[in-house]
């Protein structure tokens, strides 16, 4: 089994600043959320819907992305579908290249992240320009997103001025790290390359089966400039992301902001249908992606992680994600989301992560799909590996247990074996591989009467 | 096999044996209580964003303040075109154009009071979405009958295939520290004109300002 | 109700005597008869939640046989009763994991006694355990059960509902990460200045123990022995 998470996640405990960073956003964003989703009395008949829809989502995706296909090409688009990362690549790259543009501005999308869509283009001699704050900050600082929708959560504002001091050609003299001000030196930054971009890339929150129809939730405005502006727009959109019908927008557009953001309402959601003659780009590309989506649907358990709009709810309040960061799950899905997600679109890697839980199920208790989360990290947990150190524990303590005389004897020697430190109470130092406990925690020693003993006594 | 016909096929498999799901219920809410004020809500709303917030048509040169050279959709009633500004209609103006700009008016298709949205279709009186994102002060005329509570409400009166733009507040970002700053790629300011109907039209003053 | 079987988890006929004592005190004390089938030993939770499926639904059948026969199971930890009530349908089958309940929701939901005549002149902070506040639902049952003690003084313990960092193998297999959630919880414990440290689960009240016994801080102690007291 790999060893990734724990060495990566070691690393991160001993990074202060960055402990410090994280407590303090998802704190903040722990509280908003909860302000906002407690002024809704129909919270929870809200994430019943949607999980319902999206299961009907999973049973129904043929049908539906064929649909969405034919309803977005009457309308315009070009429908493109790509098996892998690779293939949508290459397809965006030929759509740029063909709108005779050299470089692309991009609305923050975790499909492209996924399929490295920057890298690609960059090796093929491409620039992709990154327009979202956070995925600004980070592609400024060479750095990897830490978080689906704050991928800067990592940075507190200093660093954040910092860079932009040190990265940002045009960043104004004298920047403070005010977040107003540096927001300010962003748009400045920006506008000059949003009015005169030729090709924009994106994602897409929802597809809209039923009416073709895409759509981006955002907040700063480069969605829209992206979505707007250039004369050609590709969407690169995961086969996963479909909705029945329009109506159903009135769910998840509840759902998703309160979720994410901790605000009744992002400031800009934009739904575009095809190419529309005089308003926005006209040639308007959608990439149908699969990457290993058509892999998940066919796990009964695990396939409800296709569910998943990225809110990100789960790792603002996952203890582990807090103290962690997400560069240490190294998959651009962190936290709970990502633990049962990045094992299963890259069969065969991150197998540590789903141990990555203490399966406390604060994940699940805020899913606005209901994913449940741990289900699928206990399922996913059963395809091992197991070592063989844990196998024969496990395997040990299973044939104790299942006989009861043997799991009688095994109390008793424990207790014989322990008077030793039975005066002191507990064991301080064990050795491996108990020395993983005792490394930050005393082991109780058992007690000179059971409860058995006691029992019997009492019945005699 | 391309790769439309391989992906629809790794579907079928993946699904082999799995009946339908069930039908989702829908059990939610569709509108807020009949004793909730919408005008009020909405109001509370886009001033807890940050948006300004006029009442009636008397107040639109107010609500453009110091704007001088103002875009409007050519189909903007005539009506609406109060003040010193100078009203540009878009007719097919340049991004340039725009970005020179001080202002754009418009009306929306839909407001949503309970989340402080103004939605716009592309419909009469919006234009096209660029003329609302590129000049950095937009406002914005709300009839009476276009607010209602809840978006389930508010998403029929849409036109679902016409460009959408849901407008809650000036653009914003979380990015830094998860701290909401208003003010980043969208316009930075965002005023409201609410026109009351025949029960509001007495109330005429600015709520905030 | 009549016919009631204890199971008193592994952990605590491990380790903790006195604990499944205290829920006889309080069945008793109740008017209830109590029975413990001598062949009991483990839920098979550790098994199932470390991906060993087969061996875990041996143990869950073994728990079938011993307590099918009774028409309620009352088990003195959440995360155990979570087991049987929601995995065991999945493991094994059957309605064995219907009839088990958590000591509070025992107490409360089919004995409807809120007040069980204890008293603990004490300070107590309560850390609701992760897999019986959310798996279960237990809600806020037992510090329902815990305000209405005599003479006990409840105090708040900060950011209460984060998970103390056991999760069984989770504490071996990602120690570093596991410490620093007990780090904080036992800060917080610490911080309270309470003399006892009470929850609905001994595996966690271990976990959390063994970080107390070196850093300081208040005695952790399972809330069904509060309502035992009578002191």
């Amino acid at each position: 089994m790999s060893t990734a998470f724990p060495k990566a996640a070691k690393v991160a405990l001993g990074m202060p600043q960055l402990r410090s960073n994280l407590a303090h956003a998802t704190g903040t964003i722990r509280g908003k959320r909860a302000k906002v989703v407690g002024e809704l009395d129909d919270w929870e008949r809200l994430r019943d819907t949607a999980a319902a829809i999206k299961a009907d989502v999973q049973h129904r995706m043929p049908e539906l992305a064929v649909a969405f296909e034919r309803n977005a090409t009457a309308a315009g688009a070009t429908v493109h579908w790509a098996r892998d990362g690779a293939e949508a690549n290459r397809i965006a790259a030929r759509i740029t290249r063909d709108a005779g543009a050299e470089e692309v501005v991009k609305v923050k999308s975790m499909a492209t992240q996924e399929i490295e869509l920057n890298e690609h283009f960059a090796a093929e001699g491409l620039s992709a320009w990154e327009t979202d704050l956070a995925e600004l900050i980070v592609q400024l600082a060479d750095d990897r997103p830490s978080h689906i929708l704050v991928p800067a959560i990592h940075y507190n504002r200093t660093e954040i001025r910092d860079i932009f001091r040190g990265r940002m050609a045009d960043a104004p003299k004298g920047l403070t790290d005010d977040p107003a001000a540096l927001a300010e030196a962003a748009r400045l930054h920006l506008r000059r390359r949003f009015l005169s971009a030729k090709v924009a890339v994106s994602g897409a929150n929802f597809a809209v089966a039923e009416t073709g129809s895409l759509v981006v939730v955002e907040s700063e405005g480069n969605g829209r400039m992206c979505l707007t502006m250039p004369e050609t727009l590709i969407s690169i959109v995961g086969v996963e992301k479909l909705l029945p019908r329009y109506e159903d927008l009135e769910v998840f557009m509840q759902l998703l902001p309160r979720s994410s953001t901790g605000e009744r309402m992002n400031p800009y959601t934009s739904v575009w249908t095809g190419a529309t003659e005089g308003d926005g780009p006209k040639d308007v590309h959608i990439i149908l992606l699969d990457n290993g989506r058509t892999e998940v649907l066919a796990d009964e358990v695990g396939r409800q992680a296709l569910s998943c709009i990225r809110c990100s709810a789960c790792l603002n309040v996952c203890p582990v994600y807090e103290r962690t960061g997400g560069h240490a799950y190294g998959h651009v899905y962190p936290g709970p989301i990502g633990a049962i997600l990045a094992p299963q679109l890259e069969p065969g890697r991150h197998d540590d992560l789903p141990y990555a839980s203490s399966l406390c199920g604060a994940c699940y208790e805020v899913c606005p799909v209901k994913i449940d989360i741990p289900e699928v990290l206990v399922h996913l947990r059963q395809q091992g590996p197991h070592g063989a150190g844990e196998k024969a524990a496990m395997g040990a303590a299973e044939a104790v247990m299942a006989r009861p005389a043997l799991w009688r004897a095994a109390l008793a020697a424990a207790r014989f074996l322990s008077r030793p430190w039975r005066g002191r109470g507990f064991v301080r130092r064990l050795p491996w591989p108990a020395s993983k406990w005792t490394v930050s925690r005393d082991m109780p020693v058992p007690p000179k009467e059971s409860f058995r003993d006691w029992w019997k006594e009492r019945e005699r | 096999m391309n790769a439309r016909e391989e992906i629809l096929e790794r579907m079928r498999r993946a699904l082999d044996g799995a009946g339908p799901a069930p039908e989702p219920p829908r059990e939610y809410r569709r509108s807020l209580d009949a004793d909730v004020d919408v005008v009020e809500l909405l109001i509370d709303r886009l001033v807890d964003y940050k948006a300004y917030v006029h009442h009636g048509i008397a107040s639109i040169p107010e609500a453009l303040g110091e704007a001088r050279r103002v875009v409007v959709p050519a189909d903007l009633p005539a009506e609406w075109r109060l003040g010193e500004a100078e009203f540009v209609e878009d007719e097919a103006l340049t991004t340039a154009d725009l970005d020179g700009a001080d202002a754009v008016l418009t009306g929306c298709a839909a407001a949503v009071a309970v989340s402080g949205t103004i939605m716009l279709d592309a419909g009469a009186a919006q234009g096209r979405r660029a003329i609302t994102l590129v000049p950095d002060h937009h406002v914005v005329v709300v009839r009476r009958d276009q607010i209602t509570g809840h978006l389930a409400e508010a998403l029929p009166r849409l036109d679902p295939t016409g460009p959408q733009t849901w407008i809650s507040g000036p653009s914003a970002t979380s990015d830094i520290e998860l701290q909401r700053v208003e003010g980043v790629h969208g316009p930075r300011r965002l005023d409201v004109v609410i026109l009351a109907d025949s029960a509001l039209t007495h109330r005429q003053s600015c709520s905030s300002s | 109700m009549s016919r009631i079987g204890l199971f008193i988890t592994c952990v605590n006929d491990a380790l903790y005597p006195q604990t499944p004592k205290a829920v006889v005190a309080v069945l008793e004390r109740l008017g209830y008869e109590v029975d413990f089938p001598r062949a009991q030993t483990c839920c098979g939770q550790m098994h199932a939640n470390s991906g060993f499926r087969k061996d875990a639904a041996k143990l869950a059948k073994s728990f079938d046989r011993v307590f099918g026969s009774y028409d309620a199971v009352v088990t003195p930890s959440g995360s155990c009763a979570a087991m049987a009530r929601d995995q065991y349908p999945g493991l094994i089958g059957g309605d064995i994991g219907e009839r088990v309940y958590e000591l509070s929701e025992f107490l409360l939901d089919h004995a409807g006694v809120e007040d069980v005549g204890a008293r603990f002149p004490h300070t107590v902070a309560y850390h609701p355990t992760c897999h019986g506040t959310r798996a279960l639902g237990l809600g806020d049952k037992p510090l329902r059960l815990l305000r209405a003690v005599g003479g006990i003084e409840l105090v708040d313990l900060p950011a209460a509902e984060q998970c103390c960092g056991f999760g069984g193998t989770f504490a071996l297999k990602n120690s570093e990460v596991s410490s620093a959630m007990l780090e904080d919880k036992c800060r917080n414990a610490a911080g309270t200045g309470a003399e006892y440290l009470a929850a609905a689960d001994n595996s966690c009240l271990t976990h959390i123990g063994g970080g107390l016994t070196r850093t300081g801080g208040p005695r952790p102690i399972h809330y069904a022995e509060i309502l035992a007291s009578t002191a």
